[in-house]
């Protein structure tokens, strides 16, 4: 009854919220393996993925959550819509609610732009990933391939390392993690770090080599090429110097430790090919995850937006 | 077949089957199913309450005539007829079926046949995963009260539940356990306080 409406970030999310989604999560993770891979338990329900920042993977996750389900997916995309005419978030969002959807996936570039929207529509919105704030489903996907691959999600050490101060992704990650107990070390280049490390409740760390001492997870953040040149980063080569995950530096974490990664890769930069390649990378198994737990998100939220019609 | 039991309402938690009528009633049920589906056959339980039932039928199959079948399980949570407003309780157990359907007998096993909507479902789920050569239906229990063109094919015991009752199955997967029963309650599980 009281579970949360929308999926935004973590907020008024507890433990049993997250391992009731990772529960579900399980059983959609079966009907892809089906020769069937569809389900009719959202026929009739519409979906609209509202994407403002290309991504083809998170997209397509989300449509084939959508359609395995059973559900109407609609994919509008920045480019071909009419945001590029000048309207506004609001008035494009009041237009997609004519349309009498059931959930919007949203992905902005700027931060609380989901936020926003959850307050001005009556159907259920989950956040794909807006600015440097959070990125949910990546969280709960990372959880869910850590739990099946580790076999237990409390009190971990996680260990994040990259462009920590704009990732949502690294932020998702620490406010889940956060909830089972888990010590988690950020490290990455100075300028990358974020001022807040307290508030986020993430141990900062000097170096890579320090932050993987003992790690059941590590996961490494792609270096995003448009910070690339500036005072921030100066370039590559250095910076995979550094911070690059290779066998030698993962020798120091956990013997069996996951090695993650939300994609997409820069291969020789932030991760070498024979670790993302290696026994210890989960990076496809979190692919296969990430239909999973949306699947699993898009059903808890279509079935509430369902139950409180009234509301709003 | 043996005339429906009739229960009453009258004293609520009565007992329709005890131990001795559940081990029959499970017997009866292998042994039809011996007789009528051709050899090859596989088990299929709807979750959760023909699981058990499920089981008990492999063993009663087993010491008969020393069948095997093979045996899976479903869970019908994602393809119930209300599954987008049954919410926000959304509990979906896994699916099991280690076997391939297409072209075999299965047999869908449930412990109580009521409107006939978890039968619906459990068909639609277990074509999913292939197209079985016939689907059949074995139940501990019918109590009437069909809202689908639904029938079963093997009956352990039928029972005249009243209006406003509700069959509470207690059979464990364990044949040597003797605490199996079917009681009737009054359809109310929590009774508002005087």
């Amino acid at each position: 009854m009281t579970s949360p409406r929308h999926l935004l970030d973590f907020e008024g999310y507890g433990r049993d919220d997250v391992l009731s989604i990772l529960d579900a999560a399980e059983a959609f993770f079966e009907v892809s393996r089906r020769p069937v891979r569809k389900v009719p338990t959202l026929r009739g329900k519409t979906i609209i993925n509202l994407f403002y920042e290309n991504s083809t993977r998170t997209r397509t996750s989300f449509e084939l959550a959508g359609k395995r389900l059973s559900a109407d997916v609609v994919n509008m995309s920045v480019a071909a819509s009419s945001v590029k005419k000048g309207e506004t978030l609001s008035d494009t969002v009041r237009t997609l609610e004519a349309m009498q959807p059931d959930v919007i996936v949203m992905r902005h570039g700027a931060s609380g732009a989901p936020h926003f929207v959850a307050k001005r529509v009556r159907c259920a919105v989950v956040n794909a990933g807006d600015g440097t704030h959070a990125h949910p489903t990546q969280a709960l996907l990372d959880a869910f391939t850590i739990r099946r691959r580790v076999g237990r999600l409390d009190n971990l050490i996680v260990a994040i390392c990259g462009d920590i101060a704009h990732s949502r992704v690294a932020r998702s990650a620490a406010e889940l993690l956060a909830l089972f107990g888990a010590e988690v070390r950020v490290t990455g280049p100075r300028t990358l770090l974020p001022r807040d490390a307290a508030a986020l409740g993430v141990r900062v760390m000097p170096t890579l080599e320090s932050a993987l001492e003992g790690v059941d997870v590590v996961m490494m953040l792609r270096i995003q090429q448009e910070r690339l040149g500036g005072t921030r980063l100066p370039s590559l080569r250095e910076y995979s110097r550094t911070f690059g995950l290779n066998r030698e530096l993962l020798g120091l974490a956990k013997p069996g430790a996951l090695v993650m990664h939300p994609g997409p890769m820069n291969r020789g930069v932030e991760i070498s090919p024979e670790v993302a390649d290696g026994p210890s990378s989960a990076v496809l198994d979190q692919v296969e995850a990430g239909v999973a737990v949306r699947m699993a998100v898009l059903y808890r939220m279509a079935g509430e937006g369902a139950s409180n019609p009234a509301e709003a | 077949m043996a005339s429906p039991t009739t229960v009453s309402l009258d004293t609520d938690g009565q007992v329709a089957l005890d131990s001795a009528d559940v081990a029959r009633a499970i017997r009866r049920v292998a042994d039809e199913i011996l007789e009528r589906v051709p050899a090859g056959f596989a088990l299929v339980g709807i979750r959760r309450g023909g699981v058990s039932i499920t089981e008990r039928l492999g063993h009663a199959l087993k010491s008969a005539e020393g069948v095997e079948p093979e045996v899976g399980a479903v869970d019908i949570a994602l393809y119930r007829d209300d599954a987008a407003t049954a919410l926000p309780d959304p509990k979906i157990g896994p699916s099991h079926i280690p076997f391939e359907p297409r072209g075999r007998d299965v047999v869908l096993v449930d412990d109580v046949l009521q409107t006939g909507r978890t039968i619906r479902a459990a068909v639609d789920a277990l074509l999913d995963y292939g197209r079985p050569r016939r689907v059949w239906l074995a139940v501990l229990c019918d109590r009437g009260g069909r809202e689908l063109p639904i029938a079963a094919d093997f009956i352990g015991r039928s029972v005249d539940v009243p209006a406003g009752g509700r069959l509470e199955v207690c059979v464990s997967g364990d044949a040597s356990a003797d605490s199996d029963e079917v009681r009737l309650f009054a359809a109310a599980k929590v009774r508002a306080a005087p």
